[in-house]
């Protein structure tokens, strides 16, 4: 194979590439726009630590200590934004997407709530009004605020004057309820217990209540973020910019299979053809060319993350460089199977762009592959943006070495080797 | 120098070429005309090894091509009906890339492109953009492009679509010279006078099949119209008919 055709192929296809702004432009910058903005929301904590705050409305119907405490609990919370506007207003909040949720406690709901927290009466009833849209919101507002009525039922119950109140309102009725005798001593016991209790505790004033506690949950949890190292974290742009850099790479080679087409219908083929020049070499200076754009598209990539987002190479410099070739390659040669199976540039257009779409969907580029159904990230595997967008992570914010990087190299450089086969046997090489 | 035996080539159930032989010798220019899906296109496209014969062969100075590298290929110029350049690159850009694909680099490539470009009087354009040339100057560019490696053979199908008369008189004067260097020219087109002109011989193919292979004169000759010679066209649909073609 002369090398003096290949250099040529290869330096005209980037002379075109880089000659034409729009495509450079849609190639580096757009990446590098969307994967900031990808990564701004992604990247969980802000850098003071702060979590994103749910926006919750509270409307307490009920006044009683137990309900004040729910609010002052919920207030005090640092998941939620805690408004307590009126019921009518709270509610078209929720409909108009404003508030995730509002809660309203309704009139005797602190008594009731008692009552039933020794087992004596009926559960009353908190009402969540949440938007459909926000179903994993709804259930974060539940699992907290389940908390902070607990503490403040059971703070009342051991020691408020609702709580003392209740105790000496039910004493007599144990009498006259309908259980077993043994129940009724054991009942009498336990409450006549707790009376003795609030007995010795000082009665009013805020210092008093303030000292009180209610239950509380008998655990504290220590949460460590699994990244490369327990002094590193975790950085959202390393994934964002992973999945917009191979999806832009994609379109790109995508774009250059569509200019093959065009090529022939302008009967440049024809020239390549009637030359001296092997089959095997028209292929081969198309995809080194595809490759070295692809490649550049994705150390630019990065390279910017790096520099503004501080994004790292946490594991191996080598893996990562043979991940990013495996890519270039394998969206290099997929843009040699839509020359070798598209039809009309204009049909190729529209088919490729879907399939292009789904990739990156489905191989976790825009979100992690790990929110699909079990079967649907088993299928996956079949899709060669997982293994680039999963090899990439590996290599940089969850800092695995360059064993990680080989299975991820090998699968991509695969689907390189089998498009470029498909693509070879299903070229159209007779020019009529 | 180049001789076409017994070419025949089929689309699915259409004939598109069928036992067409002729040949061109040097210094010699021969017009293949014929109406539309005649043929001509096909044939010219099988001279050209752009598609594979089903029976017969094009010789090459005597030999055979053999595959896509043959090195006798060499001896071939291609002037495609399309405009196949890149509008993007400049001329010389252009045809720096069309030159590589015949191993041609360094100084006997920009040589070949300086020749080319004086030849086709485009010299003064060569660094700038194709898409800011004429629809002229861009066919006199096709047909430099064509003659960089300097072949003996130059195959030109319809290479004067939709230029002005200044360019096509410069195209034929560029023909002109070329036959004169000794080249062999097959030529494909429509337009009569442009054959009457140039052509040495001239072949008419019809739905395949080659139905004449004579000179002007004496093609001029089978069309008997009293007290006058018979004009090429008239000649022409005389063999062919007048039925529309599509």
């Amino acid at each position: 194979m002369s090398l003096i055709p290949l250099s040529a192929m290869v330096r005209k296809d980037l002379q075109l590439f880089f000659g034409d702004k729009r495509s450079v432009i849609v190639s580096f910058v757009v990446p590098i726009f969307i994967a900031s903005f990808f990564g701004s929301i992604f990247s969980g904590p802000s850098r003071s630590g702060e979590p994103a705050k749910i926006a919750v409305a509270i409307i307490d119907q009920d006044g009683s200590a137990i309900s004040t405490g729910i609010v002052a609990g919920m207030q005090a919370d640092r998941n939620f934004k805690v408004t307590t506007p009126p019921e009518a207003e709270a509610r078209d909040a929720v409909r108009r997407g404003r508030l995730a949720a509002a809660v309203i406690i309704p009139k005797g709901f602190g008594d009731a709530a008692g009552n039933a927290f020794f087992g004596n009466g009926d559960k009353p009833q908190l009402n969540v009004i949440f938007d459909p849209s926000r179903s994993t919101e709804k259930a974060m507002v539940s699992g907290i605020m389940t908390q902070h009525v607990m503490e403040s039922v059971s703070k009342e119950m051991f020691g408020g004057a609702q709580g003392r109140a209740m105790v000496e309102r039910t004493l007599p009725q144990i009498q006259s309820a309908q259980m077993p005798d043994d129940e009724k001593r054991a009942l009498v016991n336990m409450l006549s217990s707790v009376q003795q209790f609030y007995n010795r505790q000082p009665t009013g004033g805020s210092q008093a209540a303030g000292a009180r506690q209610g239950i509380t949950m008998p655990y504290t949890v220590h949460e460590e973020a699994m990244t490369a190292g327990s002094n590193i974290a975790y950085n959202g742009y390393a994934h964002s910019f992973a999945g917009m850099a191979i999806q832009f790479l994609l379109f790109a080679m995508a774009n250059m299979g569509i200019e093959m087409l065009l090529e022939r219908q302008r009967g440049l083929w024809k020239r390549l053809r009637s030359a001296p020049v092997s089959r095997f070499t028209l292929l081969t200076g198309k995809v080194v060319s595809g490759a070295i754009v692809s490649l550049m598209i994705l150390l630019v990539c990065f390279a910017f993350a790096m520099v503004v987002f501080g994004v790292r190479i946490q594991g191996s410099i080598l893996g990562f460089l043979g991940i990013a070739v495996a890519c270039a390659l394998m969206a290099s040669t997929f843009g040699l199977l839509v020359a070798a199976l598209g039809n009309s540039p204009a049909t190729a257009r529209g088919i490729t762009t879907l399939a292009v779409l789904m990739m990156v969907m489905l191989g976790g580029a825009w979100v992690p592959a790990f929110i699909f159904p079990a079967w649907l990230q088993q299928f996956t595997l079949a899709v060669p943006v997982r293994w680039a967008v999963d090899g990439l992570d590996a290599m940089t914010w969850r800092g695995i070495g360059f064993r990680g990087a080989i299975a991820p190299a090998a699968v991509l450089f695969g689907f390189a080797a089998a498009f470029s086969a498909i693509a070879a046997s299903r070229f159209k090489w007779e020019e009529a | 120098m180049l001789q076409v035996s017994h070419l025949r080539k089929t689309f699915g159930k259409l004939v598109a070429v069928d036992d067409v032989s002729f040949k061109v010798d040097r210094g010699q220019l021969v017009g293949l005309l014929g109406p539309n899906g005649a043929g001509k296109t096909t044939t010219v496209s099988m001279i050209a090894a752009l598609l594979t014969p089903e029976k017969g062969e094009v010789l090459v100075g005597g030999a055979r091509l053999a595959g896509d590298t043959d090195p006798k290929k060499r001896k071939i110029g291609l002037v495609p009906q399309d405009l196949a350049l890149y509008d993007e690159l400049s001329a010389r850009a252009n045809l720096r890339f069309f030159g590589a694909l015949y191993d041609l680099s360094g100084a006997p490539l920009d040589k070949a492109i300086g020749a080319a470009m004086d030849l086709v009087g485009l010299a003064d354009r060569l660094n700038d953009l194709v898409k800011t040339y004429s629809g002229g100057m861009k066919r006199r560019l096709n047909l430099a492009a064509g003659l960089l490696h300097d072949p003996d053979i130059l195959l030109l199908d319809e290479p004067t679509v939709g230029v002005d008369p200044q360019s096509r008189n410069a195209i034929f004067e560029n023909l002109e010279l070329l036959k004169s260097r000794g080249k062999a020219l097959l030529y494909t087109t429509h337009y009569m006078e442009e054959v009457a002109r140039l052509a040495d011989r001239i072949v008419v193919v019809d739905h395949g099949r080659v139905i004449a292979d004579d000179t002007l004169a004496g093609l001029q000759s089978r069309v008997a119209i009293a007290g006058e010679r018979a004009t090429l066209e008239s000649v022409f649909l005389t063999l062919t008919g007048r039925s529309l073609r599509d």
